[in-house]
């Protein structure tokens, strides 16, 4: 099974081949430049370096989400130009969980952070059960303080990683009780492979769709509809 | 030049609230022409309210583009190249279809072609007038956009005149929602002045100082602004037709004013115009009338070609193509692009 899979939902930008238990090639980008600019040229760079036979893809997967609301949408579409040109399926995989899937089979717990804007980060908890991931507190735009309350109730030792941590890691150690770790560089941000791989189990389980009907997962309203929620109750 | 007699190019756009694909052949035959509007969702808000228009567009994009293929009864690899908008508009908006194209592209290994939002909209005036060629003359009038423009060929472009503050249907949507007509305000103003008076009230035709072609609506836009509130400090009844009828006239007044001068100036024989306030029936009445005065060929597309389509991209792609303008993978949304630049 061969995945090509895609991940622009934060700062970084991430594109890879995974074929069962091979990775043939990643490229992934933290810099400064836009998601639209670089996402697609490093396909076509890795494609160009694997000779790869885009009909031999049997899913093209994507981090649907939650993330920055454009860089989703440039992952997003580009999967669906993708799906559409090639008539292959798409798999939307939870952006969270693929970042919790970098620290498989650890034995601690794992809490990714992104960034969410407006003092809130796009977060959940997870471990590793007989080497599956098992989703704790699914993934959900929430206070930094409440996650971190969470986890302290729990009371094991977690581990932090994504985008969000150099942003709140002053209020976590304000606020944290468990014994706590940060992953490091390799294994801290989005990574594409993790998308890809997560992606394998989906596909197998069937959890695919057309690319037609792919959209990407917000988690939360635009805000010109929470004002019109807000003055407009039901 | 290309040696194949028919060259086929898929257009995508994606630029501001109508998602829309289109199939056309040498830029000039429409054999389909999708688009799907978020007008009644954008009421709601009365306006267009970026991030809604953008999470519509990607969810929409692909039936979009599929309709299109079916409609004109070809396949994706049939097409020789694949055209989509990539500015000027919503930098949210642009970004689906400029990514939903890339992908298209690097997987069909169809050539990709970025074309400009204002010159698709000059070119739907190609589509249905096949005896239309540079050099001529083209007013861009939307809710976006106000220029002046001389069409030196295809693809080249000079800009006489813009607007300074707010773009024509602009000022009808905001005067339109003053007098309590909703959004969208160019046709619901362009309805209601058939029942009122254009020289009701002498409301201002703006000048821009030091520039014969620029344009300026929001002096004019002030004048109906104070004219309704001066009406209820002295409680006297307001007729909503008549200041429809006497805007509207303003507008028009000053857009035929600096078009003629244009024609007269640079010597043009063959006027047109285009952009969605270009569907509106008292300009098109005036415009026509001016140019038959003055023995112009007037030409205007037909309204589905004047609102934001795809059709209209895949027009002006075609002149592209033709000259071997080819974009990478690396095409960005530019939401701020100028006319001509590349």
């Amino acid at each position: 099974m061969k995945i090509l899979a895609i991940d622009s939902s934060g700062l970084v930008a991430s594109v890879a081949v995974v074929e069962d238990e091979t990775m043939l090639a990643e490229y992934t980008v933290n810099y400064k430049k836009t998601h639209s600019q670089t996402l697609l040229p490093m396909l076509g760079e890795i494609s160009k370096m694997i000779e790869l036979d885009l009909q031999s893809i049997d899913a093209i997967a994507v981090a649907a989400g939650p993330g920055s609301f454009t860089g989703l949408r440039i992952g997003s579409a580009t999967a669906k130009g993708l799906g559409l040109a090639l008539e292959k399926p798409l798999i939307s995989v939870p952006t969270v969980d693929a970042l919790a899937y970098n620290l498989y089979d650890t034995d601690k717990l794992v809490c990714p952070l992104m960034d969410a804007r407006r003092s809130q980060v796009y977060t959940g908890i997870y471990e590793f059960q007989g080497r599956e991931l098992r989703v704790l507190e699914p993934q959900a735009p929430v206070p930094v303080s409440d996650i971190v309350e969470k986890l302290n109730e729990m009371g094991r030792e977690v581990l932090f990683l994504g985008d969000g941590v150099p942003v709140y890691q002053e209020k976590i150690e304000e606020l944290i009780r468990v014994p706590h770790a940060y992953a490091p560089a390799h294994m801290n941000k989005q990574r594409a492979a993790a998308v890809a791989v997560l992606a394998q189990k989906y596909y197998r389980e069937g959890k695919t769709e057309t690319a037609a009907a792919h959209q990407p997962v917000y988690l939360r309203m635009s805000q010109a509809e929470q004002e019109r929620e807000r003055q407009n109750p039901c | 030049m290309d040696e194949k007699k028919e060259i086929k190019i898929l257009a995508i756009e994606s630029s501001c609230d109508e998602t829309a694909a289109a199939v056309v052949v040498n830029g000039r035959t429409v054999l389909s022409n999708v688009i799907s509007s978020q007008i009644d969702l954008h009421k709601l808000y009365g306006g267009v309210v970026p991030e809604i228009a953008s999470r519509k567009h990607i969810e929409k994009i692909n039936q979009v583009i599929t309709e299109a293929l079916e409609t004109a009864d070809m396949e994706l690899k049939e097409m020789d190249a694949i055209a989509v908008t990539y500015g000027p508009g919503l930098v949210g908006a642009l970004l689906v279809g400029v990514a939903e194209a890339k992908a298209i592209s690097f997987a069909s290994g169809i050539p990709l072609i970025g074309v400009h939002h204002i010159e698709g909209h000059i070119s739907a005036n190609y589509i249905e007038n096949p005896d239309l060629e540079p050099p001529f003359a083209c007013l861009v009038v939307s809710g976006g956009h106000t220029h002046l423009v001389l069409v030196k060929d295809y693809g080249e472009y000079e800009i006489l005149g813009r607007t300074r503050d707010d773009a024509a249907g602009e000022a009808f949507d905001k005067v339109a929602r003053a007098i309590g007509l909703g959004y969208p305000g160019g046709p619901k103003i362009d309805k209601l002045s058939d029942e009122g008076n254009p020289d009701a009230i002498p409301f201002p035709r703006g000048h821009v100082g030091g520039s014969e072609y620029d344009f300026s609506f929001s002096g004019l836009k002030s004048a109906v602004l104070n004219y309704l509130n001066g009406c209820k400090m002295k409680n006297e009844p307001v007729n909503t037709a008549d200041v429809a009828a006497s805007f509207q006239k303003a507008v028009i007044d000053v857009l035929v004013g600096h078009a003629m001068n244009a024609c007269k100036e640079y010597g043009f024989r063959k006027f047109a115009i285009a952009g969605g306030v270009a569907s509106n029936t008292h300009l098109r009445a005036a415009m026509e009338e001016a140019c038959r005065r003055r023995k112009i060929q007037f030409y205007h597309p037909s309204p589905i070609l004047c609102t934001d389509n795809a059709a209209m991209i895949g027009a002006a792609a075609y002149y592209e193509y033709r000259k071997g303008v080819r974009s990478g993978l690396d095409l960005n949304a530019v939401p701020n692009l100028k006319l001509g630049e590349r």
